[in-house]
Protein backbone atom coordinates (compact mmCIF):
# COMPACT_ATOMS: atom_id res chain seq x y z
CA UNK A 1 0.00 0.00 0.00
CA UNK A 2 1.35 3.37 -0.69
CA UNK A 3 0.27 6.54 0.32
CA UNK A 4 0.17 10.56 -0.11
CA UNK A 5 -1.18 12.75 2.05
CA UNK A 6 -1.83 16.27 1.18
CA UNK A 7 -2.83 19.23 3.94
CA UNK A 8 -5.12 22.09 2.04
CA UNK A 9 -6.04 25.45 3.38
CA UNK A 10 -9.23 26.90 3.56
CA UNK A 11 -8.28 28.89 0.13
CA UNK A 12 -6.89 25.23 -1.65
CA UNK A 13 -3.36 26.30 -1.11
CA UNK A 14 -0.96 23.21 -0.39
CA UNK A 15 0.11 23.24 3.04
CA UNK A 16 1.78 19.95 3.63
CA UNK A 17 2.64 16.68 1.54
CA UNK A 18 4.06 13.73 2.15
CA UNK A 19 4.44 10.61 0.50
CA UNK A 20 5.10 7.34 2.52
CA UNK A 21 4.16 3.36 1.82
CA UNK A 22 3.17 0.94 4.74
CA UNK A 23 5.20 -0.77 7.44
CA UNK A 24 2.63 -3.18 8.40
CA UNK A 25 2.60 -6.30 6.89
CA UNK A 26 6.25 -5.84 6.42
CA UNK A 27 6.21 -3.12 4.56
CA UNK A 28 9.27 -0.71 4.28
CA UNK A 29 7.56 2.44 4.16
CA UNK A 30 9.05 3.33 1.23
CA UNK A 31 6.09 4.54 -1.11
CA UNK A 32 5.54 2.46 -4.49
CA UNK A 33 3.14 4.20 -6.33
CA UNK A 34 2.21 2.89 -10.21
CA UNK A 35 2.90 6.00 -11.96
CA UNK A 36 6.38 6.18 -13.15
CA UNK A 37 8.64 8.13 -11.04
CA UNK A 38 8.63 10.89 -13.55
CA UNK A 39 4.72 11.15 -13.32
CA UNK A 40 4.10 11.35 -9.51
CA UNK A 41 2.47 14.56 -10.15
CA UNK A 42 -0.67 12.39 -10.68
CA UNK A 43 -0.93 11.79 -7.19
CA UNK A 44 -1.55 15.31 -6.64
CA UNK A 45 -3.79 15.17 -9.87
CA UNK A 46 -6.03 12.90 -8.50
CA UNK A 47 -5.93 13.80 -4.94
CA UNK A 48 -7.00 17.46 -5.92
CA UNK A 49 -9.84 16.84 -8.32
CA UNK A 50 -11.35 14.92 -5.18
CA UNK A 51 -11.97 18.46 -4.10
CA UNK A 52 -15.74 18.89 -5.55
CA UNK A 53 -16.53 15.70 -3.80
CA UNK A 54 -15.24 17.28 -0.41
CA UNK A 55 -16.70 20.12 -0.84
CA UNK A 56 -20.17 18.50 -1.66
CA UNK A 57 -19.44 16.17 1.41
CA UNK A 58 -18.73 18.89 3.85
CA UNK A 59 -21.95 20.66 4.06
CA UNK A 60 -24.07 17.48 4.29
CA UNK A 61 -22.21 15.35 6.94
CA UNK A 62 -21.08 17.30 9.78
CA UNK A 63 -18.19 14.92 10.93
CA UNK A 64 -15.02 15.81 10.93
CA UNK A 65 -13.86 12.40 9.17
CA UNK A 66 -15.49 12.29 5.99
CA UNK A 67 -14.26 8.75 5.34
CA UNK A 68 -13.57 7.13 2.05
CA UNK A 69 -14.73 9.93 -0.31
CA UNK A 70 -13.68 9.56 -3.59
CA UNK A 71 -11.95 6.62 -5.91
CA UNK A 72 -10.09 6.83 -9.18
CA UNK A 73 -10.04 3.27 -10.63
CA UNK A 74 -7.66 3.56 -13.29
CA UNK A 75 -4.75 4.01 -11.41
CA UNK A 76 -7.26 2.25 -8.23
CA UNK A 77 -6.43 5.16 -6.02
CA UNK A 78 -8.77 5.62 -2.92
CA UNK A 79 -9.39 9.11 -1.28
CA UNK A 80 -10.30 9.21 2.06
CA UNK A 81 -10.81 12.99 3.54
CA UNK A 82 -10.88 14.57 6.98
CA UNK A 83 -12.01 18.21 7.68
CA UNK A 84 -11.05 20.27 10.44
CA UNK A 85 -13.23 22.95 12.02
CA UNK A 86 -11.48 25.95 11.05
CA UNK A 87 -11.74 25.01 7.54
CA UNK A 88 -8.56 22.88 5.95
CA UNK A 89 -8.69 19.35 4.66
CA UNK A 90 -6.54 16.51 4.99
CA UNK A 91 -6.41 14.38 1.97
CA UNK A 92 -4.94 10.71 2.24
CA UNK A 93 -4.95 9.07 -1.30
CA UNK A 94 -3.84 5.70 -0.88
CA UNK A 95 -3.22 2.68 -3.77
CA UNK A 96 -2.81 -1.17 -3.19
CA UNK A 97 0.46 -2.08 -4.27
CA UNK A 98 0.36 -3.74 -7.94
CA UNK A 99 0.58 -7.53 -7.76
CA UNK A 100 -0.02 -10.25 -10.29
CA UNK A 101 -2.86 -11.27 -11.71
CA UNK A 102 -2.97 -14.70 -10.15
CA UNK A 103 -2.09 -13.32 -6.38
CA UNK A 104 -5.96 -11.89 -6.26
CA UNK A 105 -7.12 -12.58 -2.57
CA UNK A 106 -11.02 -13.50 -1.38
CA UNK A 107 -11.89 -10.09 -0.48
CA UNK A 108 -13.04 -10.10 3.63
CA UNK A 109 -15.09 -7.46 3.63
CA UNK A 110 -16.89 -8.07 0.30
CA UNK A 111 -16.10 -5.30 -1.61
CA UNK A 112 -17.39 -6.66 -5.07
CA UNK A 113 -14.67 -4.80 -6.84
CA UNK A 114 -11.93 -6.27 -9.14
CA UNK A 115 -10.12 -3.62 -7.28
CA UNK A 116 -10.72 -3.90 -3.78
CA UNK A 117 -7.73 -6.70 -3.40
CA UNK A 118 -5.09 -7.77 -4.43
CA UNK A 119 -2.71 -8.49 -1.67
CA UNK A 120 -1.40 -11.54 -0.50
CA UNK A 121 -1.62 -12.33 3.28
CA UNK A 122 2.16 -12.05 4.26
CA UNK A 123 1.25 -9.80 7.25
CA UNK A 124 2.13 -12.73 9.47
CA UNK A 125 4.90 -10.87 11.80
CA UNK A 126 2.40 -7.61 12.17
CA UNK A 127 0.87 -7.80 15.39
CA UNK A 128 -2.24 -5.87 15.46
CA UNK A 129 -5.29 -7.58 13.96
CA UNK A 130 -6.14 -4.59 12.30
CA UNK A 131 -3.04 -3.96 10.46
CA UNK A 132 -3.02 -6.86 7.88
CA UNK A 133 -6.49 -5.59 6.67
CA UNK A 134 -5.45 -2.38 6.04
CA UNK A 135 -3.18 -3.16 3.39
CA UNK A 136 -5.78 -6.18 2.24
CA UNK A 137 -9.08 -3.77 1.67
CA UNK A 138 -8.87 -0.19 0.89
CA UNK A 139 -12.69 0.57 1.77
CA UNK A 140 -13.04 -2.16 4.69
CA UNK A 141 -13.95 -0.72 7.71
CA UNK A 142 -10.40 -1.79 9.35
CA UNK A 143 -9.13 0.81 6.92
CA UNK A 144 -11.89 3.14 7.53
CA UNK A 145 -10.76 3.08 11.75
CA UNK A 146 -7.01 2.65 10.47
CA UNK A 147 -7.15 5.84 8.60
CA UNK A 148 -9.48 7.95 10.85
CA UNK A 149 -6.64 7.27 13.61
CA UNK A 150 -3.99 8.34 11.35
CA UNK A 151 -6.09 11.50 10.85
CA UNK A 152 -6.89 12.31 14.42
CA UNK A 153 -3.22 12.16 15.70
CA UNK A 154 -2.45 14.03 12.50
CA UNK A 155 -4.84 16.92 13.78
CA UNK A 156 -3.45 16.98 16.80
CA UNK A 157 -0.01 18.22 15.50
CA UNK A 158 -1.57 20.23 13.29
CA UNK A 159 -3.41 22.16 16.07
CA UNK A 160 -0.13 22.50 17.79
CA UNK A 161 1.16 23.77 14.42
CA UNK A 162 -1.67 26.39 14.40
CA UNK A 163 -1.14 27.31 18.28
CA UNK A 164 1.98 28.49 18.02
CA UNK A 165 2.43 32.13 17.61
CA UNK A 166 4.42 32.35 14.37
CA UNK A 167 1.83 30.39 12.05
CA UNK A 168 -0.95 31.90 10.70
CA UNK A 169 -3.36 30.34 8.49
CA UNK A 170 -2.86 29.49 5.18
CA UNK A 171 1.05 29.15 5.53
CA UNK A 172 3.08 26.24 3.93
CA UNK A 173 3.77 24.26 7.31
CA UNK A 174 7.59 23.61 6.92
CA UNK A 175 8.47 22.26 9.99
CA UNK A 176 10.74 18.74 10.18
CA UNK A 177 9.19 17.90 13.68
CA UNK A 178 6.26 18.13 12.22
CA UNK A 179 7.18 15.56 9.58
CA UNK A 180 8.31 13.45 11.51
CA UNK A 181 5.52 13.14 13.53
CA UNK A 182 3.29 12.52 10.55
CA UNK A 183 5.99 9.78 9.56
CA UNK A 184 5.60 8.35 12.56
CA UNK A 185 1.89 8.57 12.78
CA UNK A 186 1.67 6.75 8.98
CA UNK A 187 4.09 3.97 10.32
CA UNK A 188 1.94 3.81 13.35
CA UNK A 189 -2.02 3.17 12.04
CA UNK A 190 -0.99 2.61 8.20
CA UNK B 1 -14.87 34.15 2.02
CA UNK B 2 -13.06 37.31 2.94
CA UNK B 3 -10.00 35.58 4.06
CA UNK B 4 -6.94 35.96 2.55
CA UNK B 5 -7.63 40.17 2.10
CA UNK B 6 -8.11 40.06 5.42
CA UNK B 7 -4.97 37.97 6.25
CA UNK B 8 -3.18 40.33 4.27
CA UNK B 9 -4.58 43.35 5.69
CA UNK B 10 -3.31 42.12 9.08
CA UNK B 11 0.05 41.08 9.03
CA UNK B 12 1.66 43.66 10.63
CA UNK B 13 -0.50 43.56 13.56
CA UNK B 14 -1.45 39.90 13.71
CA UNK B 15 1.94 39.16 15.65
CA UNK B 16 0.19 41.36 19.16
CA UNK B 17 -3.06 39.24 18.65
CA UNK B 18 -1.58 35.93 18.47
CA UNK B 19 1.08 36.63 21.50
CA UNK B 20 -2.30 36.91 23.55
CA UNK B 21 -2.61 33.04 22.59
CA UNK B 22 0.44 32.35 23.37
CA UNK B 23 0.25 34.09 26.98
CA UNK B 24 -3.53 32.82 27.55
CA UNK B 25 -1.97 29.00 26.84
CA UNK B 26 0.78 29.42 28.80
CA UNK B 27 3.17 28.55 26.21
CA UNK B 28 6.91 29.08 27.80
CA UNK B 29 8.78 31.13 24.55
CA UNK B 30 11.20 28.17 24.20
CA UNK B 31 9.16 26.72 21.34
CA UNK B 32 9.83 30.34 19.63
CA UNK B 33 12.96 28.95 19.22
CA UNK B 34 12.24 26.20 16.76
CA UNK B 35 10.02 28.29 14.66
CA UNK B 36 12.48 30.81 13.79
CA UNK B 37 15.12 28.39 13.27
CA UNK B 38 13.67 25.31 11.38
CA UNK B 39 14.60 27.31 7.81
CA UNK B 40 18.22 26.52 9.10
CA UNK B 41 20.01 23.60 8.07
CA UNK B 42 20.09 22.11 11.98
CA UNK B 43 17.48 22.15 13.71
CA UNK B 44 17.90 24.15 17.19
CA UNK B 45 15.34 22.80 19.84
CA UNK B 46 15.04 24.03 23.01
CA UNK B 47 17.54 22.79 26.49
CA UNK B 48 14.73 20.76 27.16
CA UNK B 49 14.54 18.89 23.92
CA UNK B 50 11.02 19.91 24.13
CA UNK B 51 9.04 21.46 20.92
CA UNK B 52 5.81 22.39 20.57
CA UNK B 53 5.17 19.10 19.21
CA UNK B 54 5.74 17.63 22.68
CA UNK B 55 3.67 19.63 24.88
CA UNK B 56 0.37 17.99 25.31
CA UNK B 57 -2.89 20.74 24.38
CA UNK B 58 -4.99 20.33 27.22
CA UNK B 59 -5.50 22.91 29.92
CA UNK B 60 -3.97 21.02 33.20
CA UNK B 61 -5.14 22.35 36.37
CA UNK B 62 -2.88 25.26 37.30
CA UNK B 63 -2.19 26.51 34.34
CA UNK B 64 -4.61 29.30 34.40
CA UNK B 65 -3.51 32.92 33.24
CA UNK B 66 -4.01 35.42 36.21
CA UNK B 67 -6.39 38.01 35.59
CA UNK B 68 -4.27 40.80 37.01
CA UNK B 69 -1.79 39.68 33.74
CA UNK B 70 -4.29 39.04 31.39
CA UNK B 71 -5.82 42.70 32.37
CA UNK B 72 -2.56 44.30 31.57
CA UNK B 73 -1.77 43.13 28.45
CA UNK B 74 -5.33 43.78 27.52
CA UNK B 75 -4.41 47.03 28.49
CA UNK B 76 -1.69 47.33 26.40
CA UNK B 77 -2.94 45.97 23.31
CA UNK B 78 -5.77 48.83 23.88
CA UNK B 79 -3.06 51.49 23.92
CA UNK B 80 -1.25 49.91 21.19
CA UNK B 81 -4.05 49.68 18.69
CA UNK B 82 -5.10 53.50 20.00
CA UNK B 83 -1.64 54.86 18.24
CA UNK B 84 -2.22 55.33 15.04
CA UNK B 85 -6.17 55.63 14.73
CA UNK B 86 -8.28 58.34 13.46
CA UNK B 87 -11.68 57.75 15.67
CA UNK B 88 -13.39 55.17 17.78
CA UNK B 89 -14.46 53.11 14.61
CA UNK B 90 -10.63 52.92 13.38
CA UNK B 91 -9.96 51.70 16.98
CA UNK B 92 -12.50 48.63 17.08
CA UNK B 93 -11.10 47.92 13.39
CA UNK B 94 -8.12 47.67 14.97
CA UNK B 95 -9.09 45.42 18.05
CA UNK B 96 -11.30 43.79 15.99
CA UNK B 97 -8.44 42.29 13.71
CA UNK B 98 -6.16 41.74 16.89
CA UNK B 99 -8.78 39.19 17.62
CA UNK B 100 -9.54 37.88 14.13
CA UNK B 101 -7.13 35.30 14.36
CA UNK B 102 -7.07 33.81 17.37
CA UNK B 103 -10.71 33.23 16.59
CA UNK B 104 -9.64 30.92 14.02
CA UNK B 105 -7.20 29.02 16.35
CA UNK B 106 -9.38 29.01 19.37
CA UNK B 107 -12.28 26.64 16.80
CA UNK B 108 -9.08 23.87 16.40
CA UNK B 109 -8.60 23.74 19.77
CA UNK B 110 -11.96 23.41 21.40
CA UNK B 111 -12.53 20.74 19.19
CA UNK B 112 -9.39 19.12 19.35
CA UNK B 113 -10.32 19.31 23.16
CA UNK B 114 -13.67 18.14 23.26
CA UNK B 115 -12.41 15.58 20.95
CA UNK B 116 -9.79 14.55 23.42
CA UNK B 117 -11.52 14.53 26.36
CA UNK B 118 -14.62 12.53 24.62
CA UNK B 119 -11.97 9.86 23.85
CA UNK B 120 -10.35 9.49 26.94
CA UNK B 121 -13.89 9.10 28.89
CA UNK B 122 -14.27 6.09 26.98
CA UNK B 123 -10.96 4.54 27.48
CA UNK B 124 -10.24 2.62 24.61
CA UNK B 125 -8.32 3.28 21.91
CA UNK B 126 -11.26 1.49 19.25
CA UNK B 127 -13.36 4.51 20.15
CA UNK B 128 -16.06 3.37 18.06
CA UNK B 129 -18.43 4.81 20.87
CA UNK B 130 -16.94 7.94 21.22
CA UNK B 131 -17.73 10.41 18.49
CA UNK B 132 -16.11 13.37 17.67
CA UNK B 133 -18.08 16.41 17.74
CA UNK B 134 -19.91 17.89 14.65
CA UNK B 135 -18.87 21.15 12.72
CA UNK B 136 -21.90 23.20 12.59
CA UNK B 137 -22.91 22.96 9.41
CA UNK B 138 -26.10 25.73 10.01
CA UNK B 139 -26.04 29.13 11.94
CA UNK B 140 -27.98 28.30 15.18
CA UNK B 141 -25.27 24.89 16.19
CA UNK B 142 -22.45 27.99 15.27
CA UNK B 143 -23.85 29.93 17.66
CA UNK B 144 -24.49 27.74 20.47
CA UNK B 145 -20.83 26.46 20.16
CA UNK B 146 -20.31 30.43 20.58
CA UNK B 147 -22.72 31.25 23.37
CA UNK B 148 -21.43 27.72 24.95
CA UNK B 149 -17.84 26.13 24.50
CA UNK B 150 -16.17 28.61 23.11
CA UNK B 151 -17.21 31.32 25.90
CA UNK B 152 -16.61 28.63 28.08
CA UNK B 153 -13.33 28.03 26.92
CA UNK B 154 -12.39 31.71 26.90
CA UNK B 155 -14.43 33.20 30.15
CA UNK B 156 -15.35 29.76 32.24
CA UNK B 157 -18.90 30.62 31.95
CA UNK B 158 -21.13 30.49 29.25
CA UNK B 159 -22.40 33.67 27.83
CA UNK B 160 -25.78 35.38 28.89
CA UNK B 161 -27.92 35.24 26.30
CA UNK B 162 -28.57 34.38 22.88
CA UNK B 163 -30.93 36.23 20.02
CA UNK B 164 -32.19 36.24 16.79
CA UNK B 165 -33.09 39.84 15.14
CA UNK B 166 -37.35 40.36 15.53
CA UNK B 167 -37.14 42.40 12.49
CA UNK B 168 -38.26 40.63 9.27
CA UNK B 169 -36.25 42.84 7.51
CA UNK B 170 -32.97 41.98 9.26
CA UNK B 171 -33.11 37.96 9.36
CA UNK B 172 -29.59 37.61 8.87
CA UNK B 173 -29.07 39.22 12.50
CA UNK B 174 -28.03 37.36 15.98
CA UNK B 175 -27.08 38.82 19.06
CA UNK B 176 -24.94 37.42 22.04
CA UNK B 177 -25.38 38.96 25.35
CA UNK B 178 -22.76 39.58 28.09
CA UNK B 179 -23.69 40.95 31.44
CA UNK B 180 -20.06 41.13 32.28
CA UNK B 181 -17.33 41.15 29.41
CA UNK B 182 -13.99 39.90 31.43
CA UNK B 183 -12.23 42.24 28.85
CA UNK B 184 -14.10 45.44 29.76
CA UNK B 185 -13.44 45.10 34.25
CA UNK B 186 -10.86 47.05 34.06
CA UNK B 187 -11.06 49.60 31.08
CA UNK B 188 -12.66 52.69 31.93
CA UNK B 189 -13.88 54.38 28.71
CA UNK B 190 -13.38 58.38 28.73
CA UNK B 191 -16.26 60.19 28.86
CA UNK B 192 -15.58 61.50 24.98
CA UNK B 193 -15.29 58.10 24.11
CA UNK B 194 -18.49 56.61 25.01
CA UNK B 195 -19.59 54.75 22.17
CA UNK B 196 -16.22 52.88 22.02
CA UNK B 197 -16.46 49.26 23.69
CA UNK B 198 -13.35 47.67 23.96
CA UNK B 199 -15.17 44.44 23.15
CA UNK B 200 -14.83 44.77 19.85
CA UNK B 201 -11.41 42.41 20.25
CA UNK B 202 -13.73 39.11 21.58
CA UNK B 203 -15.97 40.34 18.20
CA UNK B 204 -12.89 40.10 16.38
CA UNK B 205 -12.54 36.76 17.94
CA UNK B 206 -16.12 35.80 17.24
CA UNK B 207 -15.74 37.08 13.77
CA UNK B 208 -12.69 34.43 13.36
CA UNK B 209 -14.39 31.41 14.50
CA UNK B 210 -17.60 31.75 12.00
CA UNK B 211 -15.24 32.41 9.26
CA UNK B 212 -13.35 29.76 10.15
CA UNK B 213 -16.51 27.42 9.96
CA UNK B 214 -17.58 28.96 6.57
CA UNK B 215 -19.97 31.48 7.85
CA UNK B 216 -18.84 34.77 6.57
CA UNK B 217 -19.97 37.34 9.20
CA UNK B 218 -19.36 40.58 10.52
CA UNK B 219 -19.41 41.08 14.34
CA UNK B 220 -19.42 44.25 16.10
CA UNK B 221 -19.59 44.98 19.81
CA UNK B 222 -22.04 47.51 21.39
CA UNK B 223 -22.68 49.00 24.86
CA UNK B 224 -26.24 48.08 26.30
CA UNK B 225 -25.98 49.50 29.59
CA UNK B 226 -28.59 47.99 32.04
CA UNK B 227 -29.30 49.24 35.89
CA UNK B 228 -28.18 46.07 37.18
CA UNK B 229 -25.53 45.19 34.46
CA UNK B 230 -23.93 49.02 33.59
CA UNK B 231 -21.30 46.85 31.13
CA UNK B 232 -23.74 44.47 29.21
CA UNK B 233 -22.21 44.14 26.09
CA UNK B 234 -24.41 42.86 23.10
CA UNK B 235 -22.04 41.26 20.08
CA UNK B 236 -24.11 41.57 17.28
CA UNK B 237 -23.60 39.32 14.41
CA UNK B 238 -24.33 39.96 10.93
CA UNK B 239 -23.76 36.80 8.40
CA UNK B 240 -23.41 37.58 5.11
CA UNK B 241 -25.73 36.71 2.00
CA UNK B 242 -24.48 33.59 0.83
CA UNK B 243 -24.74 32.05 4.31
CA UNK B 244 -28.13 32.75 4.31
CA UNK B 245 -28.71 31.28 1.01
CA UNK B 246 -26.67 28.09 2.17
CA UNK B 247 -28.67 28.46 4.89
CA UNK B 248 -32.03 27.82 2.68
CA UNK B 249 -30.45 25.19 1.05
CA UNK B 250 -29.57 23.36 3.81
CA UNK B 251 -32.89 23.67 5.11
CA UNK B 252 -34.38 21.92 2.34
CA UNK B 253 -32.12 19.37 2.03
CA UNK B 254 -32.96 18.57 5.79
CA UNK B 255 -29.46 18.70 7.01
CA UNK B 256 -29.63 20.33 10.79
Amino acid sequence: MSYYFTILSPTDVPLFNIAFGTSKSGGDGIARFRFPDTAQYMNQFIIHSSLDVVEEAQWMNGNMYLKHIDTYPPASAYISAFLTPSGARFLLLHQPPQLPTNNVSSATAGSGSILGSSFSGSGGSSSRASASSVAANPTSPQTEEAVRQFMTEVYENYVKTVMSPFYRQGMEIKSSVFRGKVTAAGRKWL
Amino acid sequence: MTQPARHAAMLSISNSGSNLAAAAEKQQPAQHLHTQSQSSQGLRVPSNRKTIYDRHLNRSRNAELSRASFAFLFAEMVTYAQRRVTGIQDLEKRLNEQGYPLGLRLLDLLFYRTMSSSTSSSLSSSSTSASPPNRPLRILPLLHLIHGPLWRLLFNRPADALEHSVSPETPNEYMITDNDPLVNTYISVPKEMSMLNCAAFVAGIIEGVCDGCGFEAKVTAHNQPTEMWPGRTIFLLRFGESVMEREKVLERAGVK
